[in-house]
C-alpha cells in the first residue's frame, strides 16, 4: 500500500549522487522500457491481426493501411499514454497516504485546462498572446494551471475530505463525487460569468506547421510523411520533465521521505516529528498541480476546453492508476502509458480492422473499462505492485 | 430529530392523544382542500402542494394509531392525489416521476444501505428494463431479426414480470466481477459497467441495430387502457385517464417495492446483509454466506429498477441513451443518502424530495426568474437554477456527509453508530465531571 521507490534511499545526510541519480531515472528506465515495450507488442499484434484477416476485405489492403497509419498511432499512445500518467499520479499519491480515492481528480484536471484557457483568453484579449515566444507561453500557462489546481485541490481537502478522515471508508468517497459534480457545474458557472463559455477557446500563440520526421515510401509509389504536432511534442516532453521533478521530489528529499513515511504508516510517521496533516495537505499540492499542468497541457493540445473535459480522462487515469497498482507510484507511471497505447491502438484501428462494424473511439472507452475490471478481479495488486493483505 | 427527544417542546402536546388525531386531519384536510382549490400551475400551488406532501411525513411521525395512519395515506394517495391530478397534469405528471425514482431509490437502497455495496451505476438496470420494452413493443424488433412484429400491447404486464427477472439476471451478470472488490473500487467499478451499458446503447446500431443509437427508440407502446377506467371516470378523456392509469401503476409498484424491502430487511436475509455490511470478516466467520447474499442484494436492487424501467419506457414513449446517463445514477444515489442509508422511510422522503427540488422547484425558480426579468429586473442570463442539477446532487451529497451522513430520517441502527463515538465521548465527559449542563 505504501509509495514504494526502486531504489531504497539511505538517510539524506548519506545520499550519494549515484542513489540520487537511481532514485530520479529509475523509474524513468521503467517507463520507457514499457513505452517500448507497449508499443511493440501492440504493433506486432495489429499487423499480424491485419495479416491474417487481408483475405476479407477486397477494397483496402489491411496490411498496408495498418501500416501506414501505424507512425501516428503511436504518438497519439505516447501523448495519450503521459496525460493519463499525469492525472494517475495524483489518484495514487493521494491513495498512498490516505487509502481514499480522491473522485475529484479529474475535476481539478479540467479546472486547471480553464484556468489555462482563462490565461490565453487574457493574454489574447490585450493582444500580446502571438508576441509571445511558444515555449514561455506555455511555461507560464502551465505555471498558473498548477498554481490553481495545486490550491483547489488543497482547499477541497480542507473543507470536504479532512472532516471526514476517521468515517468509514465510503463517506469521504461519496463526499468526492458530491465535489466532482460541483465542480463541474462550478467551473461551469463561472465560464458563463465570465464570458469564456461553455465551450471555451483555448487561445495560444502560433507553435508553426507540424514537424516532419520522415517520408515512409509507399507501395503505390506515392510517400506518406510521418508528422509530429509540436504541441504533442511539448506534451511529451514537458510529462516527462514532471515525472522527473515528481521523482526528484519523492526519492531524494527529506519531504519525500515524510511522504513515504506517512504512506507507509501514520501514527509511527506522526510519532517520529512529522507533521502529518502538513504532509496529506503537501500530497495532494502536488497532485492537484500535475493533475492541472496535465489540464493545461491538453487544453493547449486539444484547442478548447469545457468543464465536462476532466470525468472521462480522470477515471481512465484512476484506471491507469489500478493498473500500475494504486498507491506506487512509479506503477502510475506505467499504468498510465500501457492503457494510452491500449486505446490508441484500438480507437485507430478497431474501425479499420472490423470494416467499420465498431466504432473505434466508443469502444475504447469501454476497453478502458474492461482493463479496470480484468486487473481488479486477477491482479489487484496491478503490473507493479506486490500483493498486499487487506487489513482486518 | 426523533420527537420523543423533545418532550418540553410546545409541539410535543400536538403529537400526542386525541389532539394528535385533530391536528393532523385538520392539516391534512385544510391542505388538500387549498390545494384542490388552486389548480393553476403556479409558485402557490407549488408551495401548496409541497405542504399537502407534507403531510404524509407528519403522518408518520405522529402518535396515532397505525389504522388511521393508513386510512388516512390511502384516502390521500388514491383519492386526492389523483383527483388533483385529473385537475391538472403538471402535478400527477411529477407524482408519477416522483414515483419512479421512489422504487429505484428503494431499489438502490438495497445494495447501497443493507448491503453496504456502493453501486454508482444503478440507472444501468432501469436502462435494460426501459430497452427490453423499448425494443420488444416496436419496430426495433424487426431490425434485430427480420420479420418479426412487435408484440401486443397487452404483454405489457408480462414484461413487467419479465423486466423483474431481467433485471436481477443483469444484477448477477454485473454482481459477479466486482463481488472480491472492497468499498471503494466496487463504486469505481460499477460507475464503469453504468457507463458501458450506455456506451452500448449509443453504438449497438451497428453491425445489428438492436438499440437505434443515440436517436432512441420512439412511439413504444403503452398498455391498453382498462374499460372499467373509462367506465369509472365517463367524464375523462383518454390522456387524462392514461396518466391515472400510470399512475395507479407506478403506486401499486411502488407499494410492492415497499413491502418487499421491508419484509426483506426484517428477515434472515436482511440482517445477513446488515451483517455483511457492518462487518465482512465477522459476517464470514458466523457463517453468512458470502458471495450468495452480495449477490442477492445486487439482484434484488436491480430487479426493481428493470420493472420500474417497463413502466418508465410505456409511460415516456421514448428513450434514448442519455435518459440513462450517470447523473441519472447519482440522482438516485442523493436520494438515498439525503434520506438515510437504510432507512425505508428515509429514502421514500429522499426520493420525493430530490425529484421536487429537482423537477419541481428549480424549474418554478427559473420561471419566476425569468417572469422578473420580463418586468425589468436585471437578472444575468446565466442565472438558470434548472441548469444546475449537478451541482445540487454534489452539494446534497457533501453536506450530508460532513454534517448527518445517517440521512435525514436515519435507520435506528446506522443512527446509533454514527453518533456511538460522540456518546462514548459525552459518557466519558460526565463521568470526568466536566460536562456542560445542557
Amino acid at each position: 500500500m505504501a509509495i514504494t521507490a526502486d531504489a531504497i534511499p539511505a538517510p539524506a545526510s548519506r545520499r550519494t549522487l549515484r542513489m540520487t541519480l537511481a532514485g530520479v531515472f529509475g523509474p524513468l528506465g521503467q517507463v520507457f522500457i514499457f513505452v517500448v515495450g507497449s508499443a511493440i507488442v501492440l504493433s506486432v499484434i495489429t499487423v499480424l491481426v491485419a495479416f491474417l484477416l487481408r483475405g476479407t476485405r477486397t477494397n483496402v489492403d489491411l496490411v498496408q493501411a495498418t501500416l501506414t497509419i501505424l507512425p501516428q498511432v503511436i504518438v497519439d499512445g505516447l501523448v495519450r499514454g503521459f496525460l493519463f500518467a499525469t492525472i494517475a499520479l495524483g489518484y495514487t499519491m493521494v491513495y498512498g497516504v490516505l487509502e481514499f480515492i480522491n473522485f475529484a481528480h479529474g475535476e481539478i484536471f479540467m479546472v486547471g485546462a480553464f484556468s489555462g484557457a482563462a490565461l490565453g483568453a487574457a493574454l489574447a484579449a490585450s493582444g500580446i498572446v502571438n508576441a509571445l515566444p511558444p515555449l514561455l507561453f506555455v511555461l507560464i500557462a502551465v505555471i498558473v494551471g498548477m498554481a490553481v489546481s495545486g490550491t483547489l485541490a488543497v482547499t477541497i481537502e480542507r473543507i470536504a475530505y479532512r472532516p471526514l478522515r476517521n468515517a468509514p471508508r465510503l463517506v469521504p468517497l461519496i463526499s468526492a463525487i458530491g465535489v466532482s459534480l460541483l465542480l463541474q457545474d462550478g467551473m461551469r458557472l463561472i465560464a458563463n460569468v465570465t464570458g469564456l463559455g461553455f465551450n471555451a477557446r483555448f487561445p495560444t500563440p502560433n507553435f508553426g506547421p507540424p514537424l516532419q520526421l520522415a517520408q515512409i515510401p509507399a507501395a503505390d509509389g506515392r510517400t506518406i510523411p510521418l508528422i509530429l504536432d509540436v504541441r504533442a511534442l511539448i506534451f511529451i516532453v514537458a510529462a516527462t520533465l514532471m515525472l522527473i521533478g515528481l521523482n526528484y521530489l519523492v526519492n531524494a528529499t527529506k519531504l519525500g521521505t515524510a511522504i513515504r513515511a506517512v504512506a507507509q504508516d501514520r501514527p509511527t510517521a506522526s510519532l517520529m516529528g512529522i507533521n502529518v496533516n502538513q504532509i496529506i495537505a503537501l500530497t495532494f499540492l502536488i497532485g492537484g498541480a500535475l493533475g492541472g499542468a496535465a489540464g493545461v497541457l491538453f487544453g493547449i493540445r486539444v484547442g478548447t476546453v469545457n468543464p465536462y473535459i476532466g470525468f472521462l480522462p480522470g477515471l481512465k487515469a484512476f484506471t491507469a492508476a489500478v493498473l500500475g497498482g494504486i498507491g506506487n507510484i512509479p506503477g502510475a507511471m506505467v499504468g498510465g502509458i500501457v492503457l494510452g497505447f491500449l486505446e490508441a491502438f484500438v480507437a485507430s484501428y478497431l474501425s479499420l480492422l472490423t470494416g467499420g462494424a465498431f466504432s473505434g473511439a466508443s469502444y475504447a472507452d469501454i476497453v478502458a473499462f474492461a482493463i479496470l475490471i480484468l486487473i481488479l478481479i486477477f491482479r489487484p495488486s496491478g503490473l507493479l505492485g506486490e500483493a498486499v493483505a487487506q487489513k482486518v | 430529530m426523533s420527537t420523543t427527544s423533545l418532550p418540553n417542546s410546545p409541539f410535543a402536546a400536538l403529537n400526542r392523544g386525541p389532539l394528535a388525531y385533530v391536528a393532523l386531519t385538520a392539516y391534512i384536510l385544510v391542505t388538500s382542500a387549498l390545494m384542490l382549490m388552486n389548480t393553476r400551475t403556479s409558485l402557490g400551488t407549488d408551495v401548496l402542494f409541497i405542504l399537502f406532501l407534507l403531510s404524509f411525513l407528519l403522518l408518520y411521525r405522529a402518535k396515532v394509531s397505525n389504522s388511521y395512519k393508513l386510512a388516512l395515506g390511502a384516502i390521500m394517495l388514491i383519492g386526492v392525489v389523483p383527483y388533483f391530478g385529473t385537475m391538472n397534469a403538471y402535478y400527477i405528471e411529477l407524482a408519477i416521476q416522483a414515483g419512479i425514482f421512489v422504487a429505484l431509490a428503494i431499489g438502490l437502497n438495497v445494495v447501497v444501505g443493507f448491503a453496504g455495496l456502493l453501486d454508482l451505476g444503478y440507472v444501468a438496470f432501469f436502462a435494460v428494463g426501459a430497452y427490453l420494452w423499448g425494443i420488444f413493443s416496436t419496430d426495433q424488433i424487426g431490425q434485430i431479426s427480420p420479420g418479426a412484429s412487435p408484440v401486443a400491447s397487452q404483454l405489457f404486464y408480462l414484461f413487467m414480470a419479465l423486466g423483474l427477472f431481467v433485471g436481477a439476471f443483469f444484477g448477477v451478470l454485473l454482481g459477479l466481477p466486482v463481488l472480491r472488490l472492497r468499498g471503494d473500487y466496487l463504486a469505481i467499478v460499477t460507475l464503469g459497467l453504468g457507463e458501458v451499458i450506455r456506451v452500448l446503447a449509443v453504438n449497438l446500431d451497428r453491425p445489428i441495430n438492436i438499440t437505434n443509437g443515440s436517436q432512441g427508440i420512439k412511439s413504444i407502446a403503452r398498455p391498453p387502457l382498462p374499460d372499467f377506467l373509462r367506465a369509472l371516470f365517463p367524464g375523462l378523456n383518454d390522456p387524462q385517464l392514461y396518466q391515472l392509469f400510470i399512475y395507479a401503476l407506478a403506486l401499486l409498484v411502488v407499494g410492492l417495492t415497499v413491502l418487499t424491502v421491508f419484509r426483506l430487511k426484517h428477515s434472515r436475509i436482511g440482517r445477513a446483509w446488515e451483517a455483511i455490511r457492518e462487518d465482512e470478516t465477522a459476517a464470514i466467520a458466523m457463517g453468512v454466506p458470502l458471495v450468495r447474499m452480495k449477490l442477492m442484494a445486487f439482484a434484488v436492487g436491480a430487479s426493481f429498477a428493470g420493472v420500474m424501467g417497463v413502466l418508465f419506457a410505456a409511460k415516456q414513449q421514448f428513450i434514448n441513451p442519455p435518459t440513462f446517463d450517470l447523473i441519472r445514477s447519482i440522482g438516485i444515489l442523493a436520494m438515498v443518502i439525503l434520506g438515510g442509508m437504510g432507512s425505508i422511510p428515509g429514502v421514500i422522503l429522499g426520493g420525493v424530495l430530490v425529484t421536487l427540488l429537482d423537477l419541481q422547484i428549480l424549474p418554478r425558480i427559473a420561471t419566476e426568474l425569468s417572469a422578473l426579468k420580463r418586468q425589468g429586473i436585471v437578472i444575468p442570463d446565466w442565472f438558470d437554477p434548472a441548469q444546475y442539477q449537478r451541482a445540487l446532487f454534489g452539494l446534497l451529497l457533501i453536506i450530508m456527509m460532513i454534517f448527518r451522513p445517517e440521512g435525514i430520517l436515519p435507520d435506528q441502527r446506522r443512527h446509533e453508530e454514527a453518533h456511538a463515538t460522540e456518546d462514548q465521548e459525552a459518557l466519558a465527559e460526565v463521568e470526568t465531571g466536566e460536562a456542560t449542563p445542557a
